[in-house]
C-alpha cells in the first residue's frame, strides 16, 4: 500500500499522543531513581508520578489521593470486585451485566464456583440493560454492583447514576469499569457521589499500554489484591510503572484540556463513516443504540457477508478495523455482546466495529468509506447470496428469513 | 492477517475463478445463510467427463474463499471421477494447510463438489434432503446429525472441538456439546482403533473400474447401516461387535470383537450370515472378508 493505513480500532488502544511520548523521555534517561527512595534520585521520578496523579484526578473529577496506579483496566476490575468482597464480608451477591468486558465477567464467574451468587443482567436488543431486573435482583445480600459505563463494541452508555442510585439504596457498592468512558464522556466523580470504584486505562486514551489507574473513593473500604510494599500509599505494591503512569498523566491532560473539540472531532468522523456506508450501501445495519453511544464508535452489521472476510480484506487495502466475530484468534466464538443483544448469529459474522479518535482526518474516513464500500460490493457479487444472485436459487427462502428478521430489528 | 499461510492469503485476496458459469453441466450446492458460509460450484464437463472449466460463488471467511478457489484450480482438466477423490485434506495441503479451527472451509468445498459429482452420476445423497426436515444438532450453525457423523468417520475425530474444526457444530452457544459427546461415542465406537482408521484412505476412492452406480463412499454408508440395523445389536447381545473396516470394490472388510473373536467356528457363520443381509440389502455383488486376528491371546476388548 502507498498510502498510510488507516487505523479505526481506537476502542483496543490508541496512538500515543506526542505529548505523552514526549513525557516519558527524560524518564528514559536522567531520571530512573526509584520513586520510592528517599533520595533526590528516587524524589524526582515521585514527582512525575505526584504530577501525573494529579492530572489523572483532573480528568476523572476526584481527589489526587482517591487515585491508585496499577498495569491496567484487567487489573484494576479483578481489584475493585474482590476489594469490594473483603470490604462487606457478610453480603454473598454480585450483579453484573452479560455485556460486560471478560476481565469482570470471568472474575465474578469464578467467584459463583467459590459459593457467591452472580447475577449477570440481561440486555434488549439495543444493549440497554433493565433498571426494574436491576430493582427485582437487587438486595441487602449484595455487595456489589458492576456496570461498565460504555461498552466497549458497541459504544452504548450505561445509565450508571441511576444504577448507582439503586445500589445506594441497599448498601451495595458500584464499580464502574470506566475504561472506554475516559475522554469520551465527561466524567466528574464529585457529582457521580454513588461511585465506589472506577477503572481506567492510559493506552485506551492515547497514552502507553501497561498503566492504569483504580479511582477509590474516600471514605469507602478497601483491600489490595497485590501486597508486599507501601507504594501507592499502600492500596498497590510493586514498583511503579513510571513510564506508562507519566504518559497516562500527560494523555489525562490532553484529555481533559481538549475535551470538547476531541469528541466533536471523533463524532463528526464517526458520523461521516456511517453516513456514507448507510447511503451508500444497502442492507447495512447499526447494532447497538444511535443515541445512547460513544461519541466515536460504530458497530454495523453487513448482511450477506462474512465479517472476517471483509476485515481481512480491509486489512490489506491498509483499513483496520475489528470483526464481530472473533473467529480469527482461533475460538471461533461470536461476540459475547452482540449475543446477549439477541443479534443472531448471521448478523453477528457480518458486524463490523470502527472507532475513530482525535487524531483521524477527512482523508483517512474517506478512503476507508471508499475501500470498505468496494469491498462490500466485491464480497457480495462473490457470493451466492449476493444482492446480484438470480431469483429461484435454493437459496432465496434464507434470505427471506434473514430478511424478515432485518425488518425487525 | 494471522494464523493463514502464504498461499491461502493470496487465494484469499486474488481468488481464480469466481462468478456463475454459464452452461454449466451441473452445479453444487451447499451451506447455509445460518451457518456462516454457503457455496456454489459450477462445473462444465465435456463428453469425455472431463472438467473443462470450474467457478464458484462464496460466501463465508477467508479460508471459506481461499478453499473454493483452490479447489476450481484442482478440477479443471480431471476427469469427473478422478475429481471426485480429492478430499478436505487435499484442497488444505494445496493451500500449504488451514488452520485446524477452518477445516470446516474445506470441508464444505469437498461437499459441494459430491453434490456435483451426485448430480452428474444421477445420485440422491443424503445431505440432499430439504434442510427443513432435518434435524440440526447444532441449531447455531444449522449442521445435521449425518454431517456430524460423518466428519468423525472420514477425518478420525475424537474431540468436541476438532468436530466444531471440521463441521463448525458446538461453536456457538455450545448447549449441543452433550449431544456431540454421545454421537462421538457411538459413532467412535463403530470404528477401528485410531492408528488403524489413521492409515485408511480417509475418503474411500472410487474403484479403477468405475462400473459401479454408487460410489464406494455411499455404499460403505448402505453397508454401515445394515450392519447398525441388523448385525451389530444380535452380536452385542452375546457381548460380541462388528466393526466395517473398509470397503474396496465389492470386498467388505470386517472385524470381529469381544466374544465373536474368540471364537473361529462362529465367524464362518457369522460370515454367511453378515453377506447375505448385504447383498440383500446393498449389493447381490458383495462378498465379506473377515480380517479378524484370531488368536487365543485377546488383547483388543470389545469396542464399546
Amino acid at each position: 500500500m502507498a498510502s498510510q493505513p488507516v487505523y479505526l480500532d481506537n476502542n483496543s488502544t490508541t496512538f500515543p499522543a506526542p505529548q505523552a511520548v514526549e513525557s516519558i523521555l527524560p524518564l528514559l534517561g536522567e531520571f530512573y531513581g526509584n520513586p520510592s527512595a528517599a533520595h533526590s534520585a528516587g524524589q524526582r521520578v515521585r514527582h512525575e508520578i505526584e504530577l501525573a496523579r494529579e492530572q489523572v484526578a483532573a480528568l476523572l473529577g476526584c481527589k489526587p489521593s482517591e487515585v491508585t496506579f496499577n498495569s491496567g483496566a484487567t487489573e484494576g476490575n479483578n481489584t475493585a470486585i474482590y476489594a469490594a468482597l473483603e470490604v462487606l464480608p457478610e453480603r454473598k451477591h454480585i450483579i453484573t451485566v452479560r455485556t460486560e468486558h471478560s476481565s469482570v465477567l470471568e472474575v465474578a464467574r469464578s467467584l459463583a464456583e467459590r459459593g457467591y451468587r452472580v447475577t449477570e443482567l440481561t440486555v434488549d436488543r439495543l444493549g440497554h440493560l433493565d433498571l426494574a431486573e436491576l430493582k427485582n435482583e437487587i438486595s441487602g445480600d449484595t455487595a456489589l454492583v458492576s456496570v461498565m459505563w460504555a461498552n466497549n463494541e458497541t459504544g452504548l452508555i450505561h445509565p450508571i447514576a441511576e444504577v448507582g442510585d439503586i445500589a445506594k439504596q441497599f448498601g451495595a457498592l458500584l464499580h464502574v469499569d470506566a475504561v472506554q468512558a475516559a475522554g469520551k464522556l465527561p466524567i466528574d466523580l464529585k457529582a457521580q457521589a454513588a461511585i465506589d470504584y472506577l477503572t481506567i486505562s492510559g493506552h485506551k486514551f492515547h497514552g502507553l499500554k501497561g498503566a492504569g489507574a483504580l479511582f477509590v473513593r474516600e471514605g469507602t473500604g478497601f483491600s489490595p489484591l497485590l501486597r508486599g510494599g507501601h507504594h501507592e500509599s499502600g492500596k498497590r505494591a510493586g514498583t511503579e510503572n513510571v513510564l506508562g503512569i507519566a504518559s497516562m498523566g500527560a494523555a489525562a491532560r490532553l484529555a481533559r484540556e481538549s475535551f470538547e473539540a476531541n469528541v466533536t472531532a471523533m463524532r463528526a468522523m464517526r458520523d461521516r463513516l456511517q453516513n456514507g456506508l448507510l447511503s451508500r450501501c444497502d442492507d447495512v445495519i447499526l447494532n447497538g443504540d444511535q443515541h445512547e453511544r460513544l461519541p466515536n464508535t460504530l458497530n454495523v452489521g453487513i448482511k450477506f457477508i462474512d465479517g472476517e472476510a471483509l476485515l481481512m480484506m480491509l486489512d490489506a487495502a491498509g483499513i483496520m478495523v475489528t470483526a464481530g466475530s472473533a473467529c480469527m484468534s482461533g475460538s471461533m466464538e461470536p461476540s459475547h455482546v452482540l449475543k446477549a443483544m439477541n443479534v443472531p448469529l448471521s448478523a453477528i459474522h457480518g458486524s463490523l466495529r470502527f472507532c475513530t479518535s482525535r487524531y483521524t482526518t477527512t482523508d483517512e474516513i474517506d478512503r476507508a468509506l471508499d475501500t470498505t464500500v468496494g469491498i462490500i460490493k466485491r464480497l457480495r457479487e462473490m457470493s451466492p447470496f449476493g444482492r446480484e444472485a438470480k431469483a429461484g436459487t435454493p437459496t432465496v427462502a434464507e434470505i427471506e428469513r434473514h430478511k424478515a428478521y432485518f425488518a425487525r430489528a | 492477517m494471522i494464523g493463514y499461510s502464504e498461499k491461502v492469503r493470496e487465494h484469499f485476496i486474488n481468488p481464480r475463478n469466481v462468478g456463475e458459469l454459464a452452461g454449466a453441466t451441473v452445479v453444487g450446492e451447499v451451506g447455509t445463510m445460518a451457518s456462516g458460509q454457503a457455496l456454489r460450484l459450477y462445473l462444465k464437463i465435456n463428453g469425455d467427463e472431463v472438467i473443462e472449466d470450474a467457478r464458484f460463488q462464496v460466501f463465508g471467511s477467508p479460508s471459506a474463499i481461499a478453499s473454493s478457489s483452490a479447489l476450481t484450480e484442482m478440477l479443471k482438466g480431471k476427469h469427473i471421477d478422478e475429481a471426485a477423490r480429492i478430499t478436505a485434506d487435499d484442497i488444505s495441503n494445496y493451500l500449504g494447510g488451514l488452520p485446524p479451527e477452518k477445516m470446516h472451509s474445506c470441508v464444505m468445498s469437498m461437499e459441494a463438489l459430491e453434490v456435483a459429482y451426485a448430480r452428474f452420476r444421477g445420485i440422491e445423497l443424503d445431505s440432499e434432503l430439504d434442510e427443513d426436515d432435518v434435524l440440526n444438532i447444532c441449531r447455531c450453525y444449522s449442521v445435521p446429525e449425518h454431517k456430524i457423523e460423518r466428519a468423525i468417520r472420514d477425518n478420525n475425530l475424537t474431540t468436541i472441538e476438532e468436530i466444531t474444526h471440521f463441521t463448525q457444530a458446538g461453536g456457538g452457544c455450545t448447549s449441543c456439546h452433550t449431544d456431540l459427546r454421545l454421537i462421538l461415542q457411538r459413532v467412535r465406537a463403530t470404528m477401528a482403533e485410531p492408528a488403524k482408521t489413521a492409515e485408511a484412505p480417509k475418503q474411500t476412492p472410487l474403484p479403477a473400474t468405475a462400473g459401479a452406480d454408487v460410489p464406494t463412499l455411499r455404499k460403505m454408508q448402505l453397508i454401515q447401516e445394515v450392519l447398525d440395523r441388523e448385525v451389530r445389536p444380535g452380536l452385542a447381545m452375546d457381548g460380541g461387535d462388528m466393526e466395517l473396516v473398509d470397503v474396496r470394490g465389492n470386498e467388505v472388510l470386517v472385524k470381529l470383537h469381544g466374544h465373536c473373536n474368540s471364537c473361529s467356528s462362529s465367524s464362518a457363520t457369522m460370515k454367511f450370515f453378515v453377506e447375505d443381509k448385504l447383498r440383500e440389502m446393498v449389493d447381490p455383488a458383495l462378498h465379506v472378508v473377515d480380517i479378524t486376528e484370531h488368536s487365543a491371546d485377546l488383547h483388543a476388548p470389545p469396542m464399546r
